[in-house]
């Protein structure tokens, strides 16, 4: 990553971040301001949230607020700039909170570039009071987009398996949080085993394997209701499902008597269609962005190996051609990479290549003793998978948590959580 | 779910007291006779039975399925107790150790499995009598991330779901 902080004044405020590693841009984030004591706790609470947010997208460093010059600051008037500059900041965020009348609380904010005395953005949003995190989030993803040209990722949530209990009897239960890991509540009781949680498009709902009757099988649950039924009406195990990119379609794995093939349903017609047909392995399915494609993992080849089909099952190609084993491969939103686990010489890696399997388009982004399961965020810049560290040999010890990294490899971060967790799908951007 | 869940464990404690008294009833079966043969020891056609007189696992090697000589060893002799005891359904449960990805081990689970059930079948055990699971690397029964708790975890675990009297 690299940003071109402006050398001339005239260079516009930008981070180019499809390079590796650089430093980050230095950012001022006052406490938004208020009137009274409940608007400026909400305000300082929102600055705190975009500071954590922008901080953790490894792109920009939060100054200290106690090297502020300027410290009483109307919302409505041009920021003192030389005492911005003088203490190297180069963006500078003011806010304000005010509670309304109608109990509404509106929240405002103006990003400055502060080297060229200029607004670059300034937003009002209305919501209620106790929704004050995801104004954050949103201002977080304002500030992100304005100053990289990306699409942000901060007004969005994780599904995941939250774990608990012994390492032999293991209580795995869907749990939804903010991407942050703020708001987390749980979404199936842990009385079932819960795996492999995935969004829909809308974020509405998830897909997801459970254990109901001692009966694995796909499951479609709606967040908000928390209704939920088997999809499709399958002789034996069904798993690792996942959305088609309009929603209307899930993906996933049956097993028929040890063999496991990869089906399709349709959710408005409820038709199944099979899509692949081999005695070996057929796992992971994935839709590409547009559709048209779709990667899954096999073992036709004598060990796990990664593959793309065209959607109806036709023309499959083998894409990993590296040493070890591949898996989970999962199609970035943008449609120009796929993330997959890579298992070689007994440790595991997160890595991306290209769909087109060309062997030198393959980068590992991380490597330890468990790292699985790559998710994408919506803008197809950063990964979140989980890592488990070994047990020592009365089972204590081992851990299992959830981290993020750049698609660069750089920046990686563990997400917080409480206690153990693993299998994380990141939403799309809410709507 | 939690109410089915408890019903359904409710109805499986009824079932092995049901059991318990009925081995005892039919004084004329060879099943029966087992037991009086040993007041203190498990009743013959239960779980405890398969575990103790049968051997109710067997272990495979990393990223396999097939049945080596042991595996099939402990398969026979489960073949031939399901046929003395004609009344008996068992779950076969396939588990992989941690060393693999979760979905793929789902899938290696239920291979493993089902390559139980196949060999019983091929001993003459009516295939309805032998159901599957796979469990993956969600259910070790060792806790270490060593070579030889991986190597106990790479099962199938095999146990009675149904008897004389349920």
């Amino acid at each position: 990553m690299r940003i071109s902080a402006p050398a001339r004044a005239e260079e516009p405020l930008h981070i180019v971040i499809d390079q590796g590693k650089v430093e980050p841009l230095p950012i001022a984030l006052p406490g938004f301001i208020g009137k009274s004591q409940a608007e400026r706790d909400t305000g300082t609470n929102i600055a705190k949230v975009i500071s954590d947010d922008l901080e953790r997208s490894g792109l920009f460093r939060a100054l200290d607020p106690r090297s502020f010059i300027e410290r009483s600051m109307d919302f409505d008037t041009l920021p003192r700039f030389n005492d911005w500059r003088i203490i190297n900041t180069e963006a500078l965020v003011t806010g304000q909170a005010v509670i309304q009348d109608d109990g509404r609380l509106r929240v405002e904010f103006r990003l400055w570039d502060v080297v060229r005395n200029q607004q670059l953005r300034g937003k009002k949003y209305y919501t209620t009071p106790e929704n004050w995190r995801r104004i954050a989030h949103l201002v977080s993803d304002e500030i992100y987009t304005r100053l990289t040209g990306e699409t942000g990722y901060f007004d969005t949530r994780v599904v995941f398996v939250q774990e608990s209990g012994s390492k032999i009897a293991r209580r795995k239960r869907l749990a939804i949080m903010d991407q942050d890991g703020a708001n987390v509540s749980f979404l199936t009781d842990g009385f079932d085993m819960a795996l492999t949680p995935r969004f829909s498009p809308t974020a509405q709902e998830v897909t997801y394997l459970s254990y109901f009757n001692n009966k694995p099988r796909v499951y479609l649950l709606n967040i908000e209701s928390g209704q939920q039924e088997v999809v499709g009406d399958f002789p034996g195990m069904t798993f690792a499902p996942r959305f088609s990119p309009d929603g209307g379609k899930i993906i996933m794995s049956l097993d028929t008597r040890g063999n496991s093939d990869i089906y399709v349903m349709d959710l408005r017609n409820r038709r199944q269609t099979r899509l692949t047909e081999h005695p070996a392995i057929d796992t992971a399915p994935s839709y590409a962005p547009d559709s048209r494609a779709i990667s899954f993992e096999s073992d036709r080849s004598g060990r796990q190996q990664l593959y793309v089909m065209r959607s109806d099952g036709t023309d499959i190609r083998r894409i990993s051609w590296g040493e070890g084993r591949y898996a989970t491969p999962v199609w970035s939103p943008r449609g120009d990479l796929i993330a997959f686990t890579k298992m070689l010489r007994g440790r595991f890696y997160i890595g991306v290549m290209r769909p087109d399997g060309d062997p030198k388009t393959e980068r590992l982004l991380t490597e330890s003793f468990l790292d699985e399961g790559p998710t994408w965020a919506p803008n197809g810049r950063v990964l979140m998978f989980f890592r488990q560290t070994p047990n020592r040999r009365d089972g204590s010890g081992g851990t299992v948590r959830l981290w993020s990294v750049d698609l660069t490899g750089y920046n990686l971060r563990e997400v917080p959580t409480l206690g153990d967790a693993s299998d994380p799908a990141w939403s799309p951007l809410i709507k | 779910m939690r109410m089915l869940r408890l019903s359904k464990i409710a109805g499986l404690a009824v079932g092995a007291l049901l059991l318990a008294a009925c081995s005892g009833y039919n004084g004329t079966s060879s099943v029966a006779s087992d037991s009086y043969a040993d007041p203190s020891g498990p009743v013959a056609g239960s779980q405890e039975d398969l575990e103790a007189n049968v051997g109710d696992r067997i272990y495979f090697a990393f990223d396999r399925y097939d049945l080596n000589d042991a595996a099939q060893a402990t398969l026979r002799r489960q073949g031939a107790w399901m046929k003395m005891h004609p009344s008996v359904t068992v779950l076969v449960a396939g588990n992989c150790d941690e060393r693999g990805t979760r979905e793929y081990n789902l899938a290696l689970g239920a291979r493993r499995a089902n390559s139980a059930k196949d060999f019983l079948t091929s001993l003459g055990v009516d295939p309805a009598r032998v159901s599957t699971i796979s469990y993956g690397k969600e259910r070790p029964t060792c806790m270490g991330s060593n070579e030889e708790c991986w190597a106990l975890n790479r099962n199938d675990i095999t146990s009675v779901t149904g008897g004389p009297a349920s």
